[in-house]
């Protein structure tokens, strides 16, 4: 098992497939000659060559139907958008086509394709390019959604997603690309659905995914350090299809649920999360669910500002501690 | 100028493509009734008027080799590319016998077995999808090319742009043919658009564009021919355009107001399958008595097989309301073959 970098995970995986399989593609805006805005696709350019790691022009929607077509022919497009604040522009290819040419065409045609994309707040990046876009592509039928929280899941889902037939949206995170982690030496294929308790407890669950299951786990070890409370954290890598059984199974055991999520509250995965647990668990509750999320604002360019605009460790410290009637 | 050296067209070639153009105007006629008679649902985008752009085009392509796309207007491109008539009218219906089991409707006729890659419901959503058949076409050598079917008013979306660009960077073997009706929807173009001439809007792109009579088959099927060895022959794209008009509204949801009585008249003297009719019968290859044996013949190959076929199909069984959503069974969902 060797550490290695988010990125570098992303990267052998890109690479192990395009090695496995000459329709296997990479596209997408500096990827090739550049090697890549956050590296993910170091050094392919120079092994594969032009025809198979391509710089697109900066056209989302274009290059992402582009993508979409050639996967008709059973080429499997592995499409990077810069930011997924870009990937606004190509949810018509991506919603319009990719996640319903198999339902309208009658089974006829798939679009097999991986669009991966940063979102998430980084570093006074702006309005325009701090998005967090999962919540859209979650609420597709036709596609899936997976977000991995470390190198080990960013290296495995890409893996499967590649070779999934269904159109996959990864969603990575800027600030996480310099992350390191363990990651198997051997070929490893994460599953596309389900979910992972990743530390256990039997006090409350804090539900997080990406970036924000690292918020959890902070604030998990502050709560038992500083307070006695035990929380379970659960990592939602999938968000679509959601993990029913694994959201149900982990409430049932600690009876209690926070959600941690990066984006705004509204249609998202807490309140997805709330709805499965009310479906699903109700009575096993002994505390209503309470969402941590980001504020409902765009984000601001002003550090201090952007720091509050988005959770932290703390406040999921106190939402526990307020669930307990602890503050 | 006598038909002989109008196309390369053998007279039995052009008798044939008479019965083919003058099916696909009754076919989409009875489709406008089964509509109002509440048999067909939804949106119906029809083609009479446009026939000749649909079928001179593909008679000079490999039809079930080349790959073809198109808009929701789609109907006869399938036709033409093979699909079965009775699938493409019980597909009308919402019957399980059906081009896409009933689940695609007009505007999502499929048959992929024919290399129909489909009516797409977005305007200028096939742009980019036509270009990367063409990526995938490349890829693996093949001589096939791909040829997309739009409207004119899709080059006012951003597609069109973005497409015609990474074709011509990538040197795809695709064709793109605009048929220019002069509506977009009910806007006229000039209204609409800066540019009325649509191929020169794509000069901004270096790619070959060519401006013809849509109304003539013969005038078609000739700069088809040369529009598709330019792009078999590995030359990269090339651009279409095709003057044409729809007798119909866009839709059955359109009034259909915004024209003048005058031009509808202008217009119906240029139609397609009249045009190649009265060539025929000038030339003696036809009578008019063969036409309307023809004609009697289609109509009743259309009620008494294809209308009946839809009519005495089952509808699709519930189950199969969430059978194409996601792949079934797809091992690398749970990590990979046990």
């Amino acid at each position: 098992m060797a550490e290695m970098m988010y990125w570098e995970a992303i990267r052998r995986a890109h690479d192990e497939e395009m090695a496995r399989d000459p329709l296997v593609i990479c596209m997408g805006e500096d990827i090739g000659v550049a090697g890549g805005t956050y590296k993910a696709t170091k050094g392919l350019y120079e092994k594969y060559g032009p025809e198979r790691v391509i710089d697109t022009p900066i056209s989302e929607n274009g290059y992402t139907g582009l993508g979409i077509g050639a996967s008709f022919l059973g080429v499997r497009p592995i499409i990077e958008i810069m930011s997924v604040n870009f990937a606004w522009l190509a949810t018509d290819q991506i919603v319009n086509t990719a996640a319903k040419v198999r339902y309208m065409s009658g089974g006829q045609l798939e679009a097999p394709i991986v669009v991966r994309s940063p979102g998430g707040t980084a570093h006074q990046l702006g309005a325009q390019h701090s998005a967090r876009m999962e919540k859209v592509f979650m609420g597709i039928a036709g596609l899936r959604v997976v977000t991995p929280s470390n190198p080990r899941q960013a290296y495995g889902l890409l893996k499967s997603a590649v070779r999934c037939n269904d159109p996959v949206f990864i969603n990575e995170h800027e600030l996480m690309y310099n992350m390191k982690g363990e990651v198997p030496d051997e070929e490893y294929f994460h599953p596309l659905e389900g979910s992972e308790v990743v530390r256990s407890g039997r006090d409350v669950t804090l539900f997080g995914y990406n970036i924000s299951v690292h918020w959890a786990l902070a604030a998990a070890d502050r709560l038992a350090r500083e307070h006695g409370i035990e929380a379970e954290v659960v990592d939602l890598y999938a968000l679509k299809p959601l993990d029913r059984d694994g959201i149900r199974d982990s409430v049932s055991r600690t009876h209690r649920a926070v959600i941690v999520e990066e984006a705004e509250p509204a249609v998202g995965v807490g309140s997805e999360v709330m709805a499965i647990i009310n479906e699903e668990c109700f009575y096993e509750l002994d505390a209503p669910p309470v969402r941590v999320s980001a504020r409902d604002v765009p984000i601001p360019y002003n550090h201090r500002l952007e720091k509050a605009a988005i959770p932290n460790p703390d406040e999921v410290v106190d939402a526990v501690l307020r669930m307990f009637g602890k503050k | 100028m006598t038909s002989e050296n109008k196309s390369q067209l053998s007279l039995d070639a052009k008798k044939r493509l008479l019965r083919e153009m003058l099916f696909a105007r009754r076919f989409e006629e009875r489709c406008y009734e089964a509509y109002v008679e509440r048999k067909i649902g939804g949106f119906l985008h029809l083609y009479p008027g446009e026939e000749a752009c649909a079928h001179g085009v593909l008679e000079a392509a490999r039809v079930g080799h080349d790959y073809v796309i198109t808009s929701y207007r789609d109907h006869v491109h399938a036709l033409k590319s093979g699909v079965d008539a009775k699938a493409v009218m019980a597909e009308l219906f919402g019957k399980v016998t059906g081009t896409c089991k009933g689940l695609g409707g007009s505007m999502h006729i499929f048959g992929v077995a024919n290399r129909f890659m489909g009516g797409y419901a977005l305007v200028g959503g096939p742009f980019p999808l036509a270009a990367g058949i063409a990526k995938g076409i490349q890829m693996q050598g093949g001589d096939e090319i791909c040829i997309c079917f739009l409207g004119d008013a899709a080059n006012n979306q951003g597609t069109f742009h973005e497409s015609l660009n990474m074709a011509k960077i990538w040197n795809l073997p695709v064709l793109y043919v605009c048929e220019n009706n002069l509506y977009g929807i009910g806007t006229r173009i000039d209204r609409s658009t800066a540019v009325i001439d649509q191929y020169k809007r794509v000069s901004g792109y270096n790619i070959p564009a060519r401006q013809v009579d849509g109304q003539d088959v013969e005038v078609v099927y000739e700069a088809a021919r040369e529009a598709i060895d330019h792009v078999r022959n590995g030359n990269g794209p090339y651009f279409l355009e095709l003057m044409t008009y729809r007798y119909r509204g866009h839709s059955m949801s359109d009034s259909n107001a915004y024209r003048t009585k005058e031009e509808e008249r202008m217009w119906s003297k240029r139609d397609p399958v009249i045009m190649l009719r009265d060539r025929l019968i000038e030339e003696g290859a036809i009578t008019d008595d063969d036409y309307k044996a023809m004609d009697t013949g289609i109509l009743d190959e259309i009620e008494n097989e294809i209308i009946r076929f839809a009519e005495e199909s089952p509808e699709p069984p519930l189950e199969l309301l969430d059978k194409y959503v996601l792949a079934e069974n797809d091992p690398w969902v749970h990590g990979g073959p046990k």
